[in-house]
């Protein structure tokens, strides 16, 4: 570290700091300033109304039911990757990554033409008076889709990582494939697990351009948080689209804050870990 | 492989609580592993699989208890066809070469779960567990996780996890081999005298020979997928039925047409007719034994053992010159695998 000069170490930082700070930080601090510029009340009536309650209520029902979905189906589809050999595994693999790589706008055209009224599955639904877009089911659908990668993505490394042996173990001891599951594979996938349900959620949460174009944006009734900002944005009710922000904002905050405690805790266990390592006794072998 | 021998233990194996593979082939792909393999192990023995690398040693291994499905033949335990039984229904104690700890469970609970899984009380798994934490010697590492313990440690951890089910085999897929030297001497007559206490069947998988002759009664020696012979360590050392067999269990040089150990050669000053000459490239001393390593005529290198006593009468020196005899060696058929002569 020495042979970095001071000047360099302490433009480097002032560098990084600027660039976080006029990118992220300082356009976050600017939405509360501005909410809460003119007092409470207006905002609080904003975030309370009707539209604004049932936003925040899509939102969370839309996060409540893609996350464990696509979590179980994560990890599902990790293992069925990293333990099987199956023709046609590398094509699941790379469609996986479809959500990352494919505009959101995209994904929810593409829904919209698959279950929209004049669509293979969507007409036929529509017939029996099942309403996928323009209405909660298609809100639902596209944050699967969106958020779909995240568990798989981070369970597969860790699966690799850890290998079959105790797996092979477990068996041997007379566990079955579920015992095993239960016992032992999930709990040493569980942090990348974690990782994942926690990146899953605040892209579900914050979703808008699929669910944008399968919404109809109906307010009140298919409006979710980021909808309804855009929305009141548009129709000049800037206090209100500030304050959905807000909401926005912290759910995003206790994400991120619940990943870090997370963070901390598992590399907290390590640190104890090491730390009994040193005080232990001096490991006498036989 | 004698017969009379072979088969006194096959039904040895039958009649009590052996293992007995028959005919088992295992290909990988184009690649075949266990090759038409047969072999007998008798009951409460403990039983060495000696081979090099890619010679099936671990495939036999992980056939037997289950993790391996053989494309042809069959396995019997205790007399008991388990070919077709999931390996969770074999009920044989596996010991794995990485330890194959549960990282995220502390020593006690490692060694508890065959039993929790068994579903037996809380009780009785926690006596269960304090006398095999005792018999592994771990007393008061209970609560550690195994990142905490060392090497041999963890071993010692998984051989009591898998001996808490009372398996009714115990089979180690090279034990030692990720454990360095000194550890690895201390946990072989370690192991040696564990199985003097609890007898139960064991097969273990090495690819040291002298691991095998230290610890096993019998040795199964493996190249190729196939079985090349199996005896005890000393019919094996005395009596190879191979050229390999020769090469891999104990040292041995090629002397012209035969093979011969390095303690079987006599040196002399003067020829006698029957010796081959040869010059001393080097005098090691290795303590009590001489290593005189040697040069042929016709360029071949070699050394011969000595003991120190030898050395000194001889008054062996680097650079001389001297006469060569096997005082005994052996030869095989040209394809290497019937002993030909003794000389």
């Amino acid at each position: 570290m020495s042979v970095v000069n001071p000047f360099a170490r302490y433009g480097m930082r002032f560098a990084a700091l600027l660039y976080l700070g006029l990118l992220l930080a300082i356009p976050l601090v600017m939405i509360f300033v501005k909410t809460f510029e003119d007092g409470f009340r207006e905002p609080l009536e904003a975030v309370t109304s009707e539209e604004g309650l049932h936003a925040f209520y899509l939102t969370l029902l839309c996060v409540g039911i893609a996350v464990p979905l696509n979590t179980i189906f994560g990890v599902l589809c990790a293992l069925m990757i990293v333990r099987d050999k199956f023709p046609g595994k590398s094509i699941i693999n790379s469609l996986i990554d479809l959500p990352f790589a494919v505009s959101p706008v995209v994904i929810g055209l593409a829904l919209f033409l698959v279950y929209g009224v004049d669509g293979f599955i969507g007409g036929p639904l529509d017939d029996m008076g099942i309403q996928i877009i323009f209405s909660t089911p298609g809100l639902v659908l596209a944050t699967i889709f969106v958020s779909l990668p995240f568990v798989v993505r981070e369970v597969v490394p860790v699966l690799q990582e850890i290998g079959d042996d105790q797996e092979q173990a477990a068996s041997t001891l007379g566990a079955n494939a579920w015992q095993t599951f239960w016992r032992v594979t999930l709990p040493s996938i569980r942090w990348g697990v974690t990782y994942g349900v926690v990146l899953a959620s605040a892209r579900a949460l914050g979703e808008f351009g699929a669910v944008a174009v399968v919404s109809g944006r109906i307010s009140g009734e298919t409006e979710t948080l980021p909808l309804l900002v855009q929305n009141e944005y548009d129709n000049f009710n800037v206090a209100g689209a500030y304050a959905a922000a807000i909401v926005l904002a912290i759910l995003a905050v206790l994400i991120l804050l619940s990943m870090n405690l997370l963070r901390r805790r598992s590399s907290g266990d390590e640190d104890e870990e090491l730390g009994l390592q040193v005080v232990a006794q001096p490991a006498k072998e036989v | 492989m004698s017969t009379s021998a072979d088969e006194f233990a096959k039904v040895a194996a039958k009649a009590s609580g052996g293992i007995n593979v028959t005919g088992v082939t295992k290909r990988f792909g184009d690649f075949v592993a266990l090759d038409d393999v047969s072999i007998d192990v008798p009951d409460g023995g403990l039983t060495a699989l000696l081979g090099p690398s890619g010679s099936g040693k671990s495939t036999l291994l992980r056939v037997i208890a289950g993790l391996e499905q053989p494309d042809e033949g069959q396995v019997l335990i205790s007399g008991e066809n388990t070919t077709d039984r999931r390996v969770q229904d074999r009920n044989v104690g596996f010991v794995f070469q990485h330890y194959a700890a549960f990282k995220h469970m502390t020593v006690f609970d490692n060694i508890a779960f065959g039993l929790k899984i068994r579903g037996q009380g809380t009780g009785k798994i926690r006596e269960r567990v304090k006398q095999l934490i005792e018999l592994v010697h771990l007393q008061g590492f209970e609560k550690r996780f195994p990142n905490q313990l060392s090497g041999g440690q963890r071993q010692r951890m998984a051989l009591a996890r898998a001996l808490a089910v009372e398996p009714k085999v115990l089979l180690l897929d090279e034990p030692f081999g990720a454990l360095d030297a000194k550890v690895r001497q201390e946990l072989r007559t370690w192991l040696r005298h564990l199985h003097d206490d609890v007898h139960v069947t064991t097969i273990f998988v090495t690819h040291d020979q002298e691991e095998a002759m230290e610890v096993a009664e019998q040795i199964i020696v493996m190249n190729d997928g196939r079985v090349e012979q199996s005896g005890g360590p000393r019919d094996l050392y005395e009596d190879p039925a191979s050229e390999f067999v020769m090469g891999f269990v104990g040292p041995a040089h090629r002397l012209g047409e035969s093979w011969v150990r390095p303690h079987d050669v006599e040196i002399r000053h003067e020829p006698n007719g029957k010796t081959i000459e040869a010059l001393i490239d080097r005098v090691v001393h290795l303590g009590f034994e001489v290593r005189v390593e040697l040069t042929l005529q016709d360029g071949e290198t070699f050394s011969v053992q000595l003991t120190r006593e030898q050395v000194d009468e001889l008054e062996l020196k680097d650079g001389q010159i001297v006469f060569v005899r096997p005082k005994s060696s052996r030869t095989f058929s040209p394809d290497g695998t019937v002993p030909a002569t003794v000389a």
